[in-house]
């Protein structure tokens, strides 16, 4: 009985991590959902072994909740699935988002400085010029 | 046979049944894991999906034997096999219409036939002949 036990629940956790996984590494937003509905069902068997286990017959509507919410979600994502850009669908290491943090800033504070020259020349800096400024050529 | 021993062919068949339910889940997460894009994937994940739920329910009904208890797991099971289909169907467009499948690996690409014969001027994105480089998806 046990042992059956422990067997099932290392083959649960296991093909759980396994589909984390594959959620991890994507490629798309699709690969994704498939990866979270295997975790979604895998974690229903878990739910329902451990009522067989303790014969908890009080656990049984949390089945039907979690069978219908893994339903939904697969379904809203692949309503509003588009064409990725390339390079999208990777989760992307911390130095790449450091540097292109980094760049993001440069280009904005370039913007911010060569606003302030032009506004100094003109002799019209505007109070609200700290909250980003307003956009090229946008009327008054 | 005597009621005990009908109670333990029970629980016997229960852990069979819940055995084998876990065993497609993990087949399930290593298909997932290992197969290349993303039709043979949604294959894979399928496997738990309907028969591995029947089977790991079934076990459950097994071992509590109580009327009102199986009653609602007959209810996840009719949910399950409602929605399963729907969900991927509709994963399965969108990932064709996103270009997800890769067409190289299709034995028989149906859709893509009967989108040319229609003419459509928004055929599939992945018209067939020299196949994309493989690109992992």
């Amino acid at each position: 009985m046990s042992v059956v036990v422990l067997v099932c629940s290392v083959l649960l956790v296991t093909g759980a991590v396994l589909a984390v996984v594959r959620a991890e590494k994507g490629p798309s937003m699709l690969d994704r959902t498939i990866a979270l509905d295997i975790v979604v069902t895998t974690m229903l068997a878990g739910i329902a072994l451990y009522a067989a286990v303790y014969r908890r017959a009080d656990v049984v509507p949390i089945l039907v909740v979690l069978s219908l919410v893994g339903f939904v979600g697969s379904v809203t994502i692949a309503r509003f699935a588009s064409v990725e850009p390339e390079g999208e669908g990777r989760v992307r290491t911390r130095e790449e988002i450091a540097a292109e943090e980094a760049a993001r800033r440069a280009a904005e504070e370039a913007e911010v400085s060569e606003a302030h020259e032009a506004a100094t020349e003109t002799g019209a800096v505007e109070a609200d010029e700290h909250h980003g400024g307003g956009a090229q050529g946008e009327v008054r | 046979m005597t009621h005990g021993a009908w109670d333990t062919v029970a629980d016997v068949a229960s852990l069979v049944c819940l055995l084998g339910g876990a065993f497609l889940a993990f087949a399930a997460g290593v298909g997932v894991l290992r197969f290349p894009d993303l039709l043979s994937r949604m294959h894979a994940g399928t496997k738990p999906q309907v028969l591995g739920l029947v089977l790991v329910l079934v076990g459950l009904a097994l071992r509590l034997r109580s009327g009102g208890a199986v009653w609602a797991l007959v209810l996840v099971v009719v949910f399950q096999m409602l929605t399963a289909p729907v969900a991927a169907h509709m994963v399965g467009r969108a990932g064709f219409r996103t270009g997800k499948v890769r067409s190289d690996l299709l034995v028989v690409d149906e859709l893509t036939r009967d989108l040319d014969a229609a003419g459509d001027g928004r055929a599939a994105p992945h018209a067939p002949g020299p196949a994309e480089p493989g690109d992992g998806r």
